[in-house]
């Protein structure tokens, strides 16, 4: 059965197929691909938060005060061993201090502020020579010291999954260029003007990790990607990379969907791609794999869509991670005068941020400015209706009506059994919601309430283990000491011989005590 | 008819043994029903439940000997879902056995301590290092904020604070900073 699947998967790509759900949206890319990609302007003070994905903070590996080089590495992180975290330029670190950083909460959280010295001089790179005949484990290593992590917006560290990949071995990799989410436009953007940078980095994977074959997955709406992509492919002379065009329909860009687009199995729940032979990167994770193993870069810079009907001049920018957004919406023409909400990510799934000061984070891979007549006005939450719209868009075959009740309820143990841990918090049954119930924000609650209880679980079993140990040495040490006291009174002897033998002790005493008053 | 009577005899002291050999062979060591009240109780062995530890009192409510409400740390939620498990009626918690509170972790004040390691020794899960004559600390990950090492203190150098718990995506409207989600018309159904 599970071979029977390995071998539809290598056909990835050769038909299509169709997932569940999904929703036909409008694009609103356009407004972004007019303007060329530039690179943003050089802000003031850059601010690198120590925490750039979910779970745990970079340990910072500077001191305020020190000069760094652009691509030195600040911080260090164990997190599966996603590696390192580097100064977007050179300059002088001023301060390990708490600043905005763009994360859900709002809350402030520590960021090394660096202080640019202007002269964004690298430091020493160190490029693998001749990838071409690297050995795999160099090519992951390489990987692994850039800090390279997931560009898609899952900022899941690159070198893990590439890790996984290799030690089960695949035979596929895609690297998904299906940017399905509307406004977002960095992919499409990317490939369309670096795509000679996207065929380098699928070869350097696919060496990494040991693929026969790469199937790039773009949108059947992006005309130009294709052009560009066949003519890098034609170029570089790679026979084993494909370029397949994928329907578009919102969300065929998430890992697991686009899996089933291309080879028309799925995922199992709990499982991988690796678990199908499969390897699925993002198209701008190649390039940044290809410029860390080919130039030896770590990474420190991303293209950001900045977009939206509340900025003048939609563009994509370039842009060293740490920038204040408010330098990426000044280059792109200002805010409207209508501008009224600042969303990091897309429509379905970004976030609203607080403020422009917060800085671009590696999961940045779009800034949405909305006027006020883009934002949905709020509407009251009505009671659910049951009518089944969300289960019918759900890409991930669950039932959000279901799954909403139990996370309202906090029936923890029935919504992890009904599948809370494969929403993909695409914003599909949200949006179709007849009663306007914010289900997405209820998932997102539940599945880190469910973290969380877990985190107190694994805190008592470590307590119970403690306690249970420390008990068994008192127990222990106990025994210990009534052993020896035994041994003890068994050498005394009895009777005749312990009256003697204390009398003995005595009068020793007593002796020693005359000797020395 | 004798036969039968033969037969059924061996065959049934023969099951009998059989039934006596695996009791012995396959006894489980400990009552499971208190490994599973155990594993509600929230391990933080305080001992405020009147028992010297979170086992122990599991032991003591699987008995019958204990009600389920003396478990301060657990707190009311605690006391439901034992209830849930032995099907009892949920009781408010004892206010003799102390106050629920939220989670909090042990901190030495480090330029106080004179080193006489009396808080070790107290501590029920090995949480606080040191030796004789020389500064302790509390392992923050594994101390479970039981005041066990309060009182045994001569110099009043440890103090309890409140332990940062991790954030929670809050449920929806409940966050007033933010509107969580974008919220967009502008991405409405139909064409490109």
């Amino acid at each position: 059965m599970l071979r029977d699947a390995m071998d539809q998967a290598k056909l990835a790509g050769a038909t299509l197929h169709n997932f569940h759900g999904g929703l036909q949206l409008r694009h609103n890319k356009r407004i972004s691909c007019e303007l060329p990609i530039e690179r943003a302007a050089p802000a003031e003070r850059f601010y690198v938060p120590l925490l750039q994905q979910s779970g745990q903070e970079a340990q910072p590996i500077v001191a305020a005060g020190q000069h760094v080089l652009k691509g030195e590495a600040i911080g260090c992180v164990e997190h599966l061993g996603s590696g390192y975290l580097h100064a977007p330029t050179s300059g002088t670190v001023s301060a390990i201090g708490t600043h905005p950083i763009s994360h859900p909460s709002g809350f402030d959280g520590r960021c090394v502020v660096i202080e640019p010295d202007g002269l964004n001089q690298w430091t020493e790179l160190h490029p693998v020579d001749n990838w071409q005949q690297a050995d795999p484990d160099v090519l992951r290593q390489a990987i692994r010291s850039a800090g390279i992590v997931g560009l898609g917006g899952a900022v899941f560290p690159t070198a893990h999954k590439v890790d996984e990949a290799s030690r089960r071995g695949i035979h596929t990799l895609i690297l998904n260029g299906a940017e399905c989410e509307p406004y977002i436009s960095c992919d499409e953007m990317l490939m369309r003007e670096q795509p000679a940078s996207i065929i380098l980095g699928a070869r350097i994977l696919q060496r990494a990790v040991g693929a026969r074959r790469t199937v790039i997955a773009i949108e059947d709406q992006m005309g130009a990607v294709h052009q560009a992509l066949q003519h890098a492919l034609r170029e570089s002379a790679a026979a084993e990379i494909d370029i397949v065009k994928v329907t578009t329909i919102y969300p065929e860009g998430g890992e697991k969907q686009l899996i089933q687009v291309l080879t028309g199995l799925e995922v199992p729940s709990g499982g991988r791609p690796t678990d199908l032979g499969l390897l699925c990167q993002n198209v701008a994770t190649a390039t940044a794999v290809a410029r860390a193993v080919t130039e030896g870069k770590p990474l420190v810079e991303r293209i950001v869509t900045v977009t939206g009907s509340g900025v003048r001049r939609p563009r994509n920018l370039l842009t060293p991670i740490g920038t204040p957004i408010s330098v990426l919406v000044e280059q792109s023409g200002g805010y409207a005068d209508d501008a009224a909400r600042l969303v990091l990510g897309g429509p379905m799934m970004g976030y609203a941020l607080a403020s422009d000061d917060n800085p671009v984070i590696k999961a940045a891979n779009c800034i949405l400015v909305l006027s006020s007549d883009e934002i949905r006005p709020p509407q009251p939450e009505m009671p659910c209706i049951r009518c089944g719209e969300c289960a019918r868009v759900c890409p991930a075959v669950l039932q959000p009506q279901q799954l909403q009740w139990t996370v309202r309820h906090g029936l923890w143990d029935e919504t992890v059994s009904a599948g809370l841990a494969d929403c993909i918090e695409c914003g599909c049954c949200d949006f179709v919601c007849p009663s306007h119930i914010p289900l997405v924000e209820w998932f997102r609650h539940g599945k880190s309430e469910l973290r969380r209880l877990e985190a107190e679980r694994l805190a008592a079993d470590s307590a119970r283990q403690r306690f249970e140990a420390r008990e068994a040495r008192l127990d222990r040490l106990k025994q210990d000491r009534r052993r020896r006291m035994e041994e003890k009174k068994r050498a005394l002897g009895d009777g005749q011989e312990k009256q003697k033998r204390i009398a003995d002790a005595i009068e020793r005493a007593r002796s020693r005590r005359q000797e020395n008053p | 008819m004798f036969t039968a009577v033969i037969l059924f005899t061996v065959l049934g002291s023969l099951l009998g043994l059989g039934l006596g050999w695996a009791a012995q062979k396959f006894r489980v060591e400990t009552d499971p029903v208190v490994d599973r009240i155990d594993a509600l109780l929230p391990q933080t062995q305080c001992g405020q439940c009147d028992y010297p530890g979170c086992r122990p009192y599991a032991e003591a409510i699987a008995s019958g000997e204990a009600p389920i409400n003396q478990c301060p740390p657990g707190g009311e939620a605690g006391v439901r879902a034992l209830a849930d498990l032995l099907g009892l009626e949920p009781l408010p918690l004892n206010p003799d056995n102390g106050q629920e509170q939220p989670r909090r972790v042990a901190v030495i004040d480090e330029s106080a301590c004179i080193g006489c390691t009396l808080c070790i020794q107290a501590c029920p899960v090995d949480a606080i290092l040191g030796a004789a004559k020389r500064m302790h600390t509390v392992i923050e990950a594994e101390c479970t904020g039981c005041d066990l090492c309060l009182p045994p203190c001569p110099v009043d150098c440890i103090a309890m604070v409140p332990r940062q718990s991790p954030w929670v995506w809050p449920q929806p409207g409940q966050n007033a900073r933010l509107a969580a989600s974008a919220n967009v018309r502008t991405a409405q159904a139909g064409g490109g």
